[in-house]
């Protein structure tokens, strides 16, 4: 029930509207649920809309925490 | 469906000891060893898309068919089934595609026929085109030759035709230059074919994508298959799109590839070969056939978890969920 | 990350699960509720991860797993009568009804459109004005406020053939049911559907229930780490809502979204496939927006569709049983040919059995 994917904003279009993309595949989107989005955000699209925009702070957090948690094992063995 | 419409009351009936395996295509008895045969019809929807249309695609389908039994595709057959009032100039730019991927391909179409059918009987355009292709040398690839340690070959990215004909559809309003793969992977199997003996067995993933025809390799050789979800190649693009709607890119049809097994140790030499060839950029060695877990195919996933690779169910949906 | 990096925080996070769960004074059963988290667990191979005390089973959060037959026989009713477009996600094309499914429907000749998205029923609307257009509502808070963007949009425009048969679920009222059960620890929350409604609105399970619940993203390391939090606040009777998806979902989640759908919807009862009714776990159309309503303008006789008796789904969606206990399994019931919502979502519990075994 919750297939969404982070694409980010490259252009808006209109009223509530704005232009999408991800690895090449660009998407018209609805921006209706997200109305403070800024150009370059990546949001959260669900079934052509932005349900949420991605805080890359908290997506940098993440990143830093799995990185840890990688070096942690990098010294044993690949199984 | 088909499988057991096929399995349960077309062979049964018909079976007269070739048509029993099931082949893509088949070598013709009883003529000299070097004659390969095969057939297949085209009903894609939409008739146009990126990279091709239903008229490019029944010549690369069905030359590729051949090249799967290592015969060079040679001639072809070409069969229209029109609706009533399908437009004039879409009929010219399906034969024009089909003459130019014909002469890219070098064969030759040498046969055909036409017949309009009222409107509501055919989805614009129904295509079928027969091949013939000469085998080249003895050693025909088979499920027999397929042992344990050999190892399985993608001749590149996979999904790019599944997913562009998936983005096209009118009711989908994807913008992308994502374009099928449709094209005669004969140049590629050319090049196998210097592995003499190494190379065991090929299969064109088209309808299910990859996932199919490991599938159907392991079910063919009884052997097992294990495969790195790293090593498989996919495109951006592809990835992007197959994430977006919800699809596995696995079990994406792809129309300008092939999947071959070669021989143990034979990696590094194959790469090689295709190191070159412009339709087999990307190639890659996905995985091997292995002792365990016979008739199936596990995966090792990106994260190193581990997981059976089931075979498709039919058609290929995008998801919410 | 690349993927050994990834590699490398997985055998991480599943050291740290199967050092956590060792110190478990019994089994550990976690439960799902969401889909997305079902398919992305069996895509990663992320039960190959786990201890064998830790279970995670799932539970009624799959749209197409909990949609009732008399949905589509509602839907195909209406399309034969009305001769009507029926316009729906993909998920649903496939699952039996007891007139078939829609994809059936379609090769019979029935107007069938497969969409990405609820806006996209507004443009098939449009190309045929003299023919009902019909979306099937179906989904959860992830998708209800696509669809009620969708109607307001269809209100703007003033569009005249355009309607919805809802279907729509919501989350809170069976995960209520579920956290009573006593074989189950915790719960691993939808992460798309916590950003509507907010990580903040689970705080009964840990205040009526004592039980953990975690939201998590859809990343396999999203879902170990999200794993690993559960079994630590089991081991240590700390149970809590956590929030691990801070990058997505927020704890009040997204108010215009549900803004948007407040205008649109109001709660009713809805009856789920295996479950039977819940109370107020549906949506309905308001008055204001009762001219899409297809159950209203596009009246048919629809009749009962019970489920098959011998269907051990109910039992099997709530998690208490495996899909080997069902006498139908892998006999009369088949993803070729499924009896139960277990079986007719491609990762329904009974289908990813069938096609991965036990797991």
């Amino acid at each position: 029930m919750c297939l969404a994917v982070p694409m980010q904003l490259v252009e808006i279009t209109g009223e509530g509207t704005g232009k999408v993309n991800a690895g090449g595949v660009r998407a018209d989107v609805s921006l209706m649920m997200i109305p403070h989005v800024k150009l370059g955000d990546y949001l959260i699209v669900h079934a052509g809309f932005g349900i949420e925009v991605l805080d890359a702070e908290e997506a940098g957090i993440r990143l830093d925490l799995f990185r840890e948690l990688a070096e942690a094992t990098a010294g044993e063995e690949e199984p | 469906m088909t499988g057991r419409l096929i399995r349960d009351i077309i062979v049964p009936r018909l079976d007269r000891g070739q048509l029993g395996a099931l082949p893509d295509s088949v070598v013709l008895s009883g003529l000299g060893e070097s004659i390969a045969y095969t057939t297949d019809s085209f009903v894609v929807s939409p008739i146009f898309f990126p990279g091709g249309n239903i008229g490019s695609l029944a010549v690369h389908g069905t030359c590729n068919d051949l090249a799967c039994s290592a015969a060079r595709p040679l001639f072809l057959s070409l069969s229209l089934i029109l609706e009533e009032g399908f437009p004039m100039e879409k009929l010219e730019l399906i034969l024009e595609s089909v003459a130019e991927a014909a002469d890219q391909a070098e064969v030759e179409v040498v046969t055909g026929d036409t017949k309009v059918v009222p409107k509501g009987s055919a989805d614009g355009i129904f295509v079928n085109t027969s091949g013939i292709g000469k085998v080249d040398g003895s050693l025909r690839p088979s499920p027999k030759r397929v042992e344990e340690g050999d190892l399985i070959l993608v001749s590149g990215p996979i999904g790019n035709h599944g997913l562009a004909v998936m983005l096209s559809r009118a009711e989908f309003s994807f913008d992308f230059d994502l374009q099928s793969d449709s094209a005669s992977v004969w140049p590629v199997v050319e090049r196998l074919m210097e592995l003499g003996p190494g190379l065991k067995f090929l299969r064109d993933p088209t309808r299910g994508g990859v996932a199919a025809t490991l599938n159907e390799i392991a079910s063919l050789t009884g052997k097992g298959i294990a495969i790195d979800e790293s090593a498989i190649p996919v495109d951006e693009s592809v990835s992007a799109a197959s994430e977006i709607l919800g699809i596995d890119p696995l079990q994406a049809a792809n129309e300008g590839k092939i999947v071959a097994v070669v021989g143990k140790g034979k990696g590094a030499h194959v790469l090689d070969l295709l190191k070159d060839c412009p339709l087999a950029r990307g190639a890659a060695i996905i995985g091997e056939v292995t002792s365990e877990n016979s008739a199936r195919v596990v995966m090792r996933t990106r994260i190193g978890g581990s997981r059976i690779l089931p075979e498709p169910s039919g058609e290929l949906l995008p998801r919410i969920c | 990350m690349n993927s050994i990096e990834e590699s490398r925080t997985a055998r991480a996070l599943a050291r740290d699960i199967r050092e956590a769960a060792a110190k478990a004074p019994g089994p550990l059963r976690y439960m799902e509720v969401c889909g997305t988290h079902t398919m992305a667990i069996h895509a990663a191979g992320l039960k190959s991860f786990f201890p064998d005390n830790l279970k995670l089973v799932s539970g009624p959060g799959c749209p197409v797993c909990v949609t009732e037959k008399r949905f589509i026989d509602h839907a195909i009713l209406i399309g034969q009568k009305y001769d009507a477009a029926l316009v729906t996600f993909g998920d649903l094309i496939k699952v039996p009804g007891s007139l078939g499914s829609l994809a059936t429907f379609r090769s019979e000749g029935g107007a069938v459109r497969v969409v990405y998205s609820p806006l996209d029923s507004i443009e098939i609307s449009l190309q045929q004005p003299s023919r009902p257009t019909v979306f099937l509502g179906v989904g959860f808070e992830t998708t209800i406020p696509t669809v009620a963007a969708t109607l307001k949009t269809a209100k703007v425009r003033e569009i005249e053939n355009f309607f919805v048969l809802p279907a729509f679920k919501t989350i809170h009222p069976p995960l209520k049911a579920l956290a009573a059960k006593d074989d189950l620890n915790g719960f691993l929350l939808p992460g798309h559907v916590s950003a509507i409604i907010g990580s903040d609105s689970y705080d009964y399970l840990v205040s009526e229930f004592h039980k953990p619940g975690v939201v998590a993203g859809f990343e396999p390391l999203d879902i170990l780490l999200a794993l690993r939090d559960l079994v630590r606040m089991t081991v240590e009777d700390s149970p809590e809502i956590l929030n691990d998806y801070k990058r997505v979902v927020r704890s009040d989640g997204n108010p215009t979204a549900r803004k948007i759908v407040k205008e649109v919807f109001e709660p009713s009862d809805a009856s789920w496939r295996g479950l039977g009714v819940i109370p107020r776990s549906g949506l309905a159309l308001r008055e204001s927006y009762s001219r899409f309503d297809a159950t209203l303008h596009l009246p048919v006789e629809v009749p009962d569709a019970p489920d098959d008796p011998r269907c051990l789904c109910a039992a099997i969606l709530t998690g208490s049983k495996t899909p080997d206990r069902c006498g139908l399994f892998g006999k009369e019931c088949t993803p070729e040919d499924p009896v139960g919502p277990c079986m007719v979502s491609s990762e329904g519990t009974c289908a990813a059995y069938y096609k991965y075994g036990a797991a």
